[in-house]
């Protein structure tokens, strides 16, 4: 046997990139942390999550953005699969997808800047949720790339406090992940 | 003052409810018998529930929440509960009754110490996809999450190491917990699968019936094990066979599980392909079939590791090319067309690239196979065979085939293996420990018969030999169970020995005492320089112990002693001892050092028979040399 035989490709080298996966559980309790326990013993980020109830009250929908290379992403969903509580996971990272994420941002404010941070705000589509003396909060929804620009543009009020819900992600057409899960 | 006292929260229903249960884990809780049928219970109805799934041997360990399981036992006489001495045991001991029979092994614990000391038995099940239903009881409900005298959060601990886990917390939910724990554990790729039941649950009044096999497969939707492969893959890999000159086959433990061993042979035959095996694959096929190659991987036979890396289609079946396999997988088969079978789709991809990928259980997938695939005359293969058999003799007759000690009056490992499975006719199981033993078992033990080779191989838990030969040897009374087990393995776990005695659970063990730590001697000498460290295990007199044990024992130092020896072990009526004293300073060759490929195999290391030569001592590489070598291959 020569040794010239080329060296033998391993799994997974292509380029790492935010991929979104979308889970349908059991909504039960401890499922939550099965996935999350699952993601951190397999060495996978979790970059966002979000997690509520579904149409039918026995099933919660997952959202998780994770970066990686594609074989990467696809041990994740295979071994999200494994668990007996999860119902369906599908990547739509490829997909036609609506991506939406909600930020609430609390920004400094004064007389003076009042009126231009209620404009802005309008401009981007977003709201101002409460206004005080001293301090505004901002609403916006939208996709996570609008959100950092309106952070962006925030940051000369001076941001207090900021929370984001991370990506929520539906499919556009007919099709429904959700009509998919088998029962 | 008011009556309630220090209680937090007093006069809020939590905190009766807490009290309540405080004053619950001391009451007197015995089931009230005098007169009439008393109510049944939770701990009835996990007794019921295991009777139903066919499993009637509990290993296990009594503590206060469990108690009352206990309780009841008497009332479900086709239960038998053996006490060991530690929960370690419990959980190797089911492990070894589920890789010997076959069947689900049970092993139960009480809370807290009692739950974690089962753990490192869990995670060997989960490691080696072994069907376990591990059951521990836990502090009453309302006291969960109060660090209650023995509590700990066992599920979060199992979590990640098990196929599956439930805290029950009411005794109308153990019918069917019970019920889907089994099922998950023994389908699919089997795994342990833990339930962790409150006292309240086993105590609690239940009606609940038992559910049906439909009504629990009907109940998990998100649990669908795929059996059969994809058809047009299987037709793929029916023309890669087709087409193939060096096809090998390697086949894993998935074989045993899905009971093809048959269908394994069947295609071996039809397309005359060589059949190499994993360490958990040992026993898919009678080592002495003509197409039985051999043993592969980082310990594995040379011969072995050549022709897979002189393969043009490997065809993995129920093996996962785990890194003690498959070495450096940059070097690895480097002509190689990759097949890999396994019915986890998490397996396929994860070490190595598939080329072909097939998802589905090895029978099904084997028995849809075998029609596709050409027959193959032997004389179209001749001249492949024929180089296969040249290296074959070549690596078996090197004097590193074993060390050639006993020519000189040293008791060598690898023959004391040989002679144990010869004079056991190769029809014993042979439970390995974890090190050098292990590898011995694995190379020498000439097995025969499918699930005949038990050994943690995934885990690697030392101290596994004597329990889960305890296992193997109830799973299967009408064969001979050995434990050969080396003396730092041995020391980890027995306390079993008491168990054996007393159970009379007839376990023959083969004490490999080479008063070392031999694997870590071995790496220290050749992976670390010669810098010894730990590797010098002192030991009792184990003919005292075994004494003190009432176990009857011989003590072998020389290669004539040793088939009396095995013998009259065997012909005690129950558990035996013997005491092999082996060479101390002998290595198992050949050996992989860790991020070498399969073409690296180190065959021998010094001066030939320095390993086995007494009073060799002191390290062959000078340790104070800067240009000694580390990790150096031949």
């Amino acid at each position: 046997m020569s040794g010239a035989a080329p060296a033998r490709a391993l799994p997974g080298s292509g380029d790492a990139r935010r991929h979104l996966i979308v889970a349908i559980v059991n909504n039960r309790p401890g499922v939550l942390n099965r996935v999350a326990s699952l993601m951190r013993a397999r060495n996978f980020n979790i970059e966002s999550l979000a997690v509520s109830v579904t149409e039918r009250s026995d099933t919660s929908r997952m959202t998780l953005t994770i970066l990686g290379d594609e074989v990467h992403v696809e041990q994740a969903t295979k071994q999200l699969y494994k668990l007996i509580d999860v119902l369906k996971v599908e990547d739509v990272t490829d997909s036609a997808i609506v991506e939406h994420e909600l930020a609430l941002i609390k920004v400094r404010v004064t007389s003076k800047s009042r009126p231009e941070l209620v404009s802005l705000a309008e401009m981007h589509h977003g709201r101002v949720v409460d206004l005080g003396d001293d301090a505004a909060i901002v609403e916006i929804v939208g996709e996570p790339g609008d959100v950092d620009r309106v952070v962006e543009l925030l940051r000369e009020f001076g941001i207090k406090e900021l929370v984001r819900t991370g990506s929520v992600v539906m499919a556009r057409g007919s099709g429904s992940i959700e009509e998919q899960v088998k029962r | 003052m008011t009556q309630t006292g220090h209680v937090p929260g007093a006069g809020t229903s939590a905190a009766l409810a807490t009290e309540r249960a405080r004053k619950e884990m001391l009451r007197d809780a015995r089931i009230e018998r005098r007169g009439g049928p008393r109510p049944r219970i939770g701990a009835d109805a996990l007794c019921e529930a295991l009777l139903l799934q066919g499993s009637n041997i509990i290993w296990g360990y009594p503590g206060g929440v469990i108690l009352p399981l206990y309780d009841v036992l008497v009332d479900h006489p086709g239960l038998r509960h053996i006490l060991v001495r530690h929960e370690q045991a419990a959980a190797h001991a089911a492990d070894g009754f589920a890789r010997a029979s076959g069947k689900v092994g049970v092993c139960l614990g009480t809370s807290g110490p009692g739950a974690t000391n089962l753990v490192t038995g869990i995670g060997t099940s989960m490691l080696d996809s072994v069907p376990v239903v591990a059951i521990t009881g836990n502090v009453p409900g309302v006291l969960l999450g109060k660090d209650a005298f023995q509590e700990i959060d066992i599920t979060g601990i199992t979590l990640p190491m098990t196929k599956h886990n439930y805290l029950i917390r009411s005794a109308d939910e153990i019918p069917h917990a019970i019920a889907e724990a089994f099922h998950i554990a023994r389908s699919g790729r089997p795994g342990p699968v833990h339930v962790d039941i409150t006292k309240d649950a086993l105590m609690g009044e239940t009606t609940a019936p038992h559910p049906t096999q439909a009504e629990v497969e009907a109940g998990l939707p998100g649990y669908r094990p795929k059996l059969d492969g994809h058809a047009r893959q299987i037709k793929v890999l029916a023309d890669a066979i087709a087409a193939s000159k060096r096809p090998v086959i390697l086949a894993g433990h998935g074989i045993l599980i899905s009971q093809a061993e048959r269908e394994l042979l069947e295609l071996a035959r039809k397309a005359q392909i060589p059949v190499a095996w994993t360490l958990l694959g040992i026993g898919v096929i009678d080592e002495s079939d003509p197409l039985a190659y051999g043993y592969m991987g980082m310990h594995g036979w040379k011969h072995v590791n050549r022709a897979i890396q002189s393969a043009d289609l490997l065809i993995g079946i129920g093996m996962r090319y785990d890194d003690r396999v498959t070495g450096n997988v940059r070097t690895f088969a480097p002509s190689a067309t990759i097949v890999h079978v396994d019915i986890d789709p998490a397996e396929i991809g994860k070490n190595v690239v598939a080329d072909i990928p097939i998802v589905g259980d090895a029978k099904h997938v084997l028995a849809a196979l075998i029609p596709l695939t050409p027959s193959v005359a032997p004389a179209a293969r001749a001249d492949y065979f024929a180089e296969l058999a040249t290296w074959r003799t070549a690596s078996e007759s090197s004097a590193w085939h074993g060390s050639g000690g006993w020519r000189d009056g040293v008791l060598s490992a690898d023959f004391v293996v040989e002679r144990i499975a010869e004079g056991s006719q190769h029809d014993a199981n042979l439970t390995a420990d974890v090190g050098q033993n292990q590898m011995w078992v694995a190379r020498y033990g000439g097995f025969k018969r499918a699930n005949s080779h038990l050994s943690s191989g995934g885990l690697g838990t030392m101290g596994f030999a004597l329990p889960a030969a305890m296992g193997a040897a109830v799973a299967v009374p009408e064969k001979t169970s050995w434990a050969i087990a080396g003396d730092g393995g041995f020391q980890m776990t027995l306390q079993e020995l008491a168990t054996i005695v007393q159970e009379r659970i007839p376990v023959k063990i083969a004490l490999m005492d080479n008063k070392k730590l031999g694997m870590i001697r071995q790496w220290q000498e050749i992976v670390y320089g010669g810098n010894y460290h730990s590797e010098q295990l002192a030991g009792p007199d184990y003919l005292k112990l075994c004494d003190a044990y009432s176990l009857p024992a011989w003590k072998v130092s020389k290669p004539e002693e040793v088939d009396a020896a095995v013998a009259a072990a065997l012909a005690v009526d129950g558990p035996a001892l013997i005491w092999f004293e082996i060479a101390e300073r002998q290595n198992v060759y050949p050996m992989m050092p860790a991020g070498k490929g399969l073409s690296d195999l180190i065959d021998k290391w010094g001066d030939d028979g320095e390993d086995v030569t007494e009073g060799s001592s002191g390290p062959r590489v000078d340790p104070t040399d800067p240009n000694a070598p580390s990790g150096a291959t031949k």
